[in-house]
């Protein structure tokens, strides 16, 4: 009987996950030239990105994304949620709802108007830059570029985590508190031991998300890569790897590898992070 | 619910006070939320100044947009980004944002209409049908279903998109709405917040109720159940309503005819035109039309608001 | 029991519904009527073709299409056209590509640029249009763009518009800081550091980088990078003597800071264009259309100049951009399609596209006297045309592009543009390129030889 409830969204979900990804698979075990048409390679495609340096730098790079920017943001995104859930801040529904809003700005026009603040000459930096006769960080060059992109994403994301953790906090009984209350535990003390604790699960689970998101990133780089062309490289995410192998060069084959070495990868990692937050539960 | 009489765990040493007997009815644990009546906290300067800080930082590209969208093609380029410059056109660039091109935006933004309301609202009913199935149900590879959907949302988009491609091409698909629809009705989160949400809220003991009755699983499902799960539904809703407003990566590869293309990808497009020989520049136009894109949802947001709170919280207790 | 039974009868519906799908999308798939069958055509079957009610799709950016459609359609109402701006340069290839791999949804003409064109000849996606009676049209055309389509023996297109380099420059700034126009690219130089010594916010020009701008600077200073033998053999030279000519003068304006750092393109090149930051632009002939339209703001200060070189007196300039038309080899209207390509490339639609700021690549249109004397507003009355129709005519001959330009085009900010970010030696961004497009090319097959 569940079958019949489940069917549905699991038909749908062949069509549109299952059968791209056997696809997938199958298109990494072939090689296709311009000059020579498809061949069987068997692993070939797999070891050749397991050498290839672009791969491991995207691959480093979105590592290094993940545990510089899912921290701030987490944190930011809970600092958020605690503040409105402490009852002490005026205005929380129009708080709420500002910090929310980036949410559901779309990523085109999200990085349209950040890569207006970035502009080296006539943008916010360098407006200000002028003003005050400073010489600023250039937000686009290779340097910073990847700062930048951090920016964009906690920019767009605080809110949706900020969102989770603050429902979350929602549902804790107020018995806790009032146990609280009575031992005379003061406010840092309730978040510590009472708050903290209780969102636990939606901490892990906006972890993982996160993560998740991090080797996907694709969206913000791509589109920012018009502006700053030196900056961001072909191969700057895993992401825009596979894509610009698939598009700009036509090596389905082998961007099918590398796709699926970077959702094996992703797998790995979420499952890790998943284990690593219930043992601390245990 | 009985009541407490005395603390769960006292491990401070503390002046004792009489604790407030309280007695209450209400089968659901009392949430934080219904506090309120108990104590009243002064508000903290402190952390207004630090919450409106994040404000600011939420709202100035905002910001940025709405003024940006009174300024004309040639005053955009010359006056200062977050103020306003000596005209005011912004009704005349929203009549060229809509009427530009024989109004091909106001046929993106139905476009995006039909999507969002096809695809979302598939997506909200198979996730709910599903994630319902997943909390209330027992059935063999049901542990199954839920590592695999996950599993499936690592995967990069990227990696699905030309296989996805391909095969809707030898189906025919590609270039009809329903290569944008189709991929928008899988929504994992949803199906996990449903399971979550239905796994709290829909007590067995009434279905059992209903069995009993000798009524069918899908009859309890849509008269009984459903309304049981209304605020997790609606938090999906919500979600899906806004992924598929803003779906941009997939479209753009499966429609080539800028008559199904939905806002994000349209705007986009009109973006480019001023990297072409003899094209003609209109950020003014792109601008206005990212502003009126974003407004639509703004709007959805405030009207469903109050289901946020109701709605996500269950599907954190977890 | 019952649910095993309601499960089977759900999961039986899906796999019919399913097996229909999949049955209808096959039978709409296949079915190749007879009429595109056969390759080629004689002019009175194209006449017939024109006159039978039929649909073409034509993807293309170039805004001149529109009002060539319209026209178009109105000389042949039996022939619908769905004219489609599908992406613009590399995404619109992509798309053009992707439905060639995939069998379907190409559309019946399409808008290719000279510099993509030996990749879908050689990839056989066109048609080659001898076969219907094209070669006549060869003397209609200039010499490069008629060289550009006429590839390997085959006619893969026809020319719509030519991008002969030219020099447009800001009159007004250059009086302001007493800078007379240079003709040399020595006194290029000493322009820019003359300009951005009295205004350091001032720049002869902007760069960033950018792949086509690179060729046709290799092309003018006489290089030849990409050399074609038969189908399957490339060299790749990015470091010949043409390539150190343009390096020797590059790399002073870039060491010295004299290249904006605002990218091509972008709404903060307009406003430099505008505004007088970007004194200069080396660019092809099609570039007043988009001036008029995206600095509208400095209308009567710009004027145009012919390139400087690197010889005094020796004129010499490139082909940057320009494309033309071609028919795919999945069109089932190829002699419709191949009608429409007379119209619109030919001297009905070329004297459309002039009028609409196309610049031209018919040698009628290059020549009449009306387009030479056409004094431009824009251009504080100059008789801009004289300008560029002299330079289609210094186009250096003997320039070809890649059988993979679109794929080299897109590693460009990978290699080259690294040079420019870090402002180092633009010879080891070329390398760079050089290693990495030969290594593309033996991976897909070619036999690749470089210095």
């Amino acid at each position: 009987m569940g079958w019949a409830f489940v069917g549905p969204f699991m038909g749908v979900f062949l069509l549109v996950f299952v059968a791209p990804v056997l696809y997938a698979f199958y298109l990494s075990l072939f090689q296709n030239q311009m000059v020579g048409g498809d061949k069987f390679v068997g692993g070939a495609n797999y070891l050749q990105a397991l050498a290839d340096p672009q791969f491991w730098d995207s691959v480093i790079r979105v590592v290094v994304f993940l545990v510089v920017q899912v921290p701030i943001m987490l944190f930011l995104a809970l600092f958020a949620a605690l503040a409105l859930d402490s009852g002490r801040l005026r205005a929380s529904s129009f708080f709420r709802i500002s910090v929310f809003l980036p949410y559901a700005v779309p990523a085109v026009v999200a990085t349209l108007m950040w890569g207006f603040i970035y502009g080296p000459r006539f943008g916010l930096f360098g407006s200000i830059n002028d003003f005050f006769g400073l010489n600023l960080a250039e937000p686009l060059s290779s340097s910073w570029i990847l700062a930048s992109i951090g920016n964009i994403n906690t920019w767009e994301f605080t809110g949706y985590n900020m969102l989770i953790f603050y429902s979350a906090l929602k549902v804790i009984p107020a018995e806790l508190y009032e146990a609280a209350n009575l031992d005379g535990a003061g406010t840092f003390r309730v978040i510590r031991s009472i708050k903290l604790p209780s969102i636990r699960g939606a901490i892990g689970i906006a972890s993982i998300f996160s993560v998740i998101g991090s080797f996907q990133l694709f969206n913000e780089p791509n589109i920012l890569k018009a502006l700053a062309p030196n900056s961001i490289s072909s191969y700057f995410t895993p992401n825009m790897y596979a894509f610009n192998l698939s598009f700009a060069g036509q090596q389905f084959n082998y961007a099918a590898a590398i796709s699926i070495i970077m959702g094996v990868l992703t797998v790995i990692v979420a499952y890790v992070v998943q284990l690593s937050g219930s043992r601390k539960d245990a | 619910m009985s009541v407490r009489l005395s603390p769960a765990h006292s491990s401070d040493t503390s002046p004792t006070t009489f604790p407030e007997v309280k007695t209450r009815r209400s089968p659901a644990p009392r949430l934080n939320s219904q506090r309120r009546g108990v104590t009243r906290k002064r508000s903290s300067i402190l952390l207004t100044i630090l919450m409106g800080v994040m404000a600011v930082y939420a709202l100035l590209p905002l910001f940025w947009l709405l003024v940006n969208s009174t300024k004309t093609q040639t005053s955009l380029f010359s006056s200062f980004g977050l103020w306003f410059s000596g005209d005011f056109a912004l009704w005349d660039n929203i009549v060229g944002t809509l009427t530009y091109n024989d109004g091909e935006f106001l046929r993106w933004l139905a476009n995006t209409v039909l999507y969002v309301v096809v695809g979302a609202g598939g997506a909200t009913f198979l996730a709910t049908l599903a994630g319902y199935g997943l909390a209330k149900f027992d059935f063999p590879g049901k542990r199954g279903v839920f590592a695999v959907v996950l599993g499936a949302v690592a995967i990069p988009g990227t990696a699905l998109a030309v296989p996805t491609f391909l095969m809707f091409s030898q189906m025919g698909l590609t270039n009809t709405p329903w290569s944008v629809i189709i991929p928008s009705l899988i929504s994992p989160f949803g199906l996990y917040l449903v399971w979550i949400y239905a796994l709290e809220s829909v007590p067995t003991e009434v279905l059992e109720a209903a069995r009993m009755d000798g009524a069918g699983e899908f009859r309890t499902f849509f008269t009984i159940s459903l309304r049981m799960l209304a605020p997790g539904f609606i938090t999906v809703l919500l979600f899906t309503v806004v992924a598929t407003w803003n779906n941009y990566f997939l479209p753009l590869i499966m429609l080539s005819q800028s008559t199904w293309y939905p806002l994000t990808v349209g705007l986009n497009s009109w973006n480019a035109q001023a990297t072409t020989a003899g094209g003609e520049a209109i950020y003014n136009l792109v601008i206005t039309g990212s502003f009126l894109t974003i407004v639509p949802i703004v709007g959805a947001f405030l009207f469903l608001q109050r289901f946020w709170q109701s709605g996500l919280s269950a599907g954190s207790v977890k | 029991m019952k649910n095993n039974h309601r499960f089977r009868r759900v999961a039986t519906a899906a796999l019919a519904a399913s097996l229909l799908v999949g049955g209808l999308a096959a039978c709409s798939g296949s079915g190749t009527p007879a009429s595109a069958g056969a390759e080629g055509a004689s002019a009175e079957d194209i006449a017939k073709a024109l006159d039978t009610e039929t649909t073409l799709t034509v993807w293309g950016w170039a805004p001149q299409l529109e009002p060539i459609v319209k026209a178009f359609e109105a000389k042949y109402p039996k022939v619908h056209v769905n004219l489609e701006n599908v992406g613009t340069g590399n995404a619109h290839y992509t798309k053009l590509q992707n439905a060639v791999k995939a069998g379907s949804g190409a559309p019946d003409v399409a808008q290719i640029e000279y510099n993509a064109l030996p990749q879908f000849a050689l990839s056989e996606a066109l048609v080659d249009l001898k076969e219907f009676g094209a070669e006549e049209l060869k003397d209609n055309y200039t010499e490069s763009t008629w060289g550009s389509v006429n590839l390997n023996g085959g006619v893969y297109a026809l020319p719509q518009d030519s991008g002969p380099m030219a020099m447009f420059y800001r009159a007004d700034v250059f009086e302001k800081h007493g800078i007379s126009v240079p003709t040399t690219w020595d006194e290029y130089v000493e322009a820019g550091k003359k300009l951005h010594t009295a205004d350091p916010k001032a720049y002869i020009t902007s760069d960033t980088g950018d792949a086509g701008f690179t060729t046709s600077m290799i092309w003018q200073a006489g290089g030849k990078p990409y050399t074609l033998d038969g189908s399957t053999k490339v060299a790749v030279d990015l470091q010949d003597e043409g390539a150190r000519k343009w390096t020797g003068t590059w790399n002073q304006l870039l060491k010295n800071d004299l290249l904006s750092p605002v990218t091509s393109w972008s709404d903060e090149w307009y406003k430099g264009l505008s505004d007088g930051s970007i004194a200069t632009l080396i660019i092809g002939a099609w570039m007043p259309a988009n001036l008029e339209s995206g600095a509208a703001g400095a209308s009567g200060q710009w004027r145009v100049a012919p390139m400087p070189t690197y010889e005094k007196g020796a004129a010499a300039t490139a082909e940057n951009g320009g494309g033309g038309d071609a028919v795919l080899k999945q069109s089932k209207n190829k002699a419709a399609a191949y009608g429409f390509l007379q119209f619109a490339n030919g001297p009905e639609g070329a004297k459309i596209h002039a009028a609409n700021g196309g610049f031209p690549s018919t040698k009628a249109d290059l020549e009449s006297e009306s387009f030479l004397n056409a004094e431009n507003a824009y251009f504080g009355g100059q008789k801009i045309n004289e300008v560029l129709v002299q330079a289609s005519k210094d186009v250096v001959p003997g320039w070809s592009y890649l059988p993979f330009q679109t794929y080299a085009n897109s590693i460009y900010s990978d290699t080259v543009g690294q040079a420019y970010g870090s402002k180092g030696d633009l010879n080891d961004g070329l390398k760079a390129w050089q290693d990495a497009t030969a290594k593309y090319g033996q991976q897909q097959g070619f036999t690749v030889t470089t210095k």
